[in-house]
C-alpha cells in the first residue's frame, strides 16, 4: 500500500513550485509604444504614418506628431504586450524611431 | 515641376526628371540595397522553406545607419534603466529583433527594389529625350515614399544629423566642403519626399 501511495505528494510539491515560477507581476499594467523625435523625418510624414497605420484623426495625428517634435517623444498607442510589439514592428517599417515599455506612472 | 511630385487624377503621382537625377536616386537605392542585404532564401536557395522559418540577428547591427534603421523596441533613448533592468531591456530587444528583423528588411527591400525597377524602365525614355516624367501608381507611390525616407535616414546617419542644429549647419555648408553633395541629395530628397506625401494624404 505504501508502494501505491508515496508518489502523490511529490506530485502536489512540484505543481506548486511551476505555478510559483510562472507568476506574473504587473498583469493589468497595460503596454505603450513611444514614437521618438529624430531630425530626418518630416513632419508632414509622421503625421501621414499616425493617421495612415493607425487610422487617426488629421488633427490626433497632428497634435501626436507635434509632441513627438517638441516634448521629443508621444505615447501613440496602448494595448497589450503583443498589439504594441507590432506597433513598434510597423513603426519601424516606416521608419520611425519607435519603443515599447509598461505604462508605470 | 521638376523636383516637385504632382499628384495624378483618379490616384498615383508623377514627377519630371532628367537623367542626371534619374542615376542619382537609382544609385542611391542600390547602394541601400547593398547595405540592407539578402534575403535569408537567398543564402539557401535550395529550401523555400528556409526564409519562413529562418531567424533574424539577435545582436543590434554595428553599421549606425542600420542600427537606425532597426532600432532596438526595448531600449528608450532617454531612458536610466539600474541594471538588472537594463539587462531585461537588452533580452527583450533581442527577441524582438529575432523576429521582426528579417521582415523589416524584406520590406525596405521590396522599397527599394520598386524605385530601382520604375527608374529603370525610365531610362531608356530618359537617355533620349534628356529627361521624362515619372508616373507612379498609387501603391508605388506609397513604396517610393518608404524608400525616400529610408534613404534619407541613410544619409542624415552618415551626415551625422543628430538633432535640428545640425541640420541648420548643413544648410551653411561651404561650397567646397566634401560633405557637400551628400547635402545637396538629402535636401533634394527631403522635398520630393515632402511633395510625394502631400499626393498621398487621407
Amino acid at each position: 500500500m505504501g508502494d501505491v501511495t508515496s508518489p502523490a505528494p511529490v506530485e502536489i510539491e512540484r505543481t506548486e513550485s511551476a505555478e510559483e515560477t510562472f507568476a506574473v507581476p504587473e498583469p493589468d499594467v497595460p503596454w505603450v509604444t513611444i514614437v521618438h523625435n529624430d531630425p530626418v523625418n518630416l513632419m508632414s510624414y509622421v503625421t501621414y504614418v499616425f493617421q495612415t497605420y493607425f487610422g487617426y484623426s488629421k488633427d490626433k495625428a497632428t497634435k501626436l506628431m507635434l509632441d513627438v517634435h517638441h516634448k521629443g517623444r508621444a505615447v501613440v498607442s496602448s494595448g497589450s504586450r503583443e498589439e504594441m510589439e507590432r506597433d513598434v514592428q510597423a513603426m519601424h517599417g516606416y521608419g520611425l524611431w519607435a519603443t515599447l515599455q509598461q505604462d508605470r506612472k | 515641376m521638376p523636383g516637385h511630385f504632382e499628384p495624378l487624377p483618379g490616384g498615383g503621382a508623377a514627377v519630371a526628371l532628367d537623367d542626371v537625377e534619374i542615376s542619382i536616386i537609382r544609385s542611391l537605392a542600390v547602394q541601400l540595397l547593398e547595405l540592407i542585404g539578402p534575403g535569408p532564401a537567398e543564402d539557401a536557395p535550395d529550401d523555400p522553406l528556409a526564409e519562413l522559418f529562418a531567424e533574424g540577428p539577435s545582436e543590434p547591427p554595428s553599421d549606425p545607419v542600420l542600427k537606425r534603421l532597426f532600432p532596438d523596441a526595448y531600449i528608450d533613448p532617454e531612458g536610466t534603466p539600474q541594471a538588472r533592468e537594463a539587462e531585461e531591456q537588452r533580452a527583450y530587444s533581442a527577441e524582438f529583433r529575432r523576429y521582426t528583423e528579417n521582415d523589416l528588411r524584406a520590406g525596405k527591400r521590396e522599397n527599394a527594389l520598386a524605385v530601382v525597377r520604375s527608374l529603370d524602365a525610365l531610362a531608356s525614355r530618359a537617355a533620349e529625350d534628356g529627361g521624362a516624367v515619372l508616373k507612379l501608381s498609387a501603391e508605388e507611390s506609397r513604396q517610393w515614399l518608404g524608400a525616400l525616407n529610408d534613404l534619407r535616414l541613410a544619409i542624415g546617419s552618415r551626415l551625422d544629423i543628430a538633432d535640428e542644429d545640425d541640420t541648420d549647419l548643413l544648410y551653411r555648408l561651404p561650397d567646397e566642403d566634401p560633405r557637400k553633395p551628400m547635402v545637396m541629395a538629402y535636401l533634394w530628397l527631403g522635398g520630393l519626399q515632402e511633395t510625394l506625401v502631400s499626393t498621398l494624404m487621407p
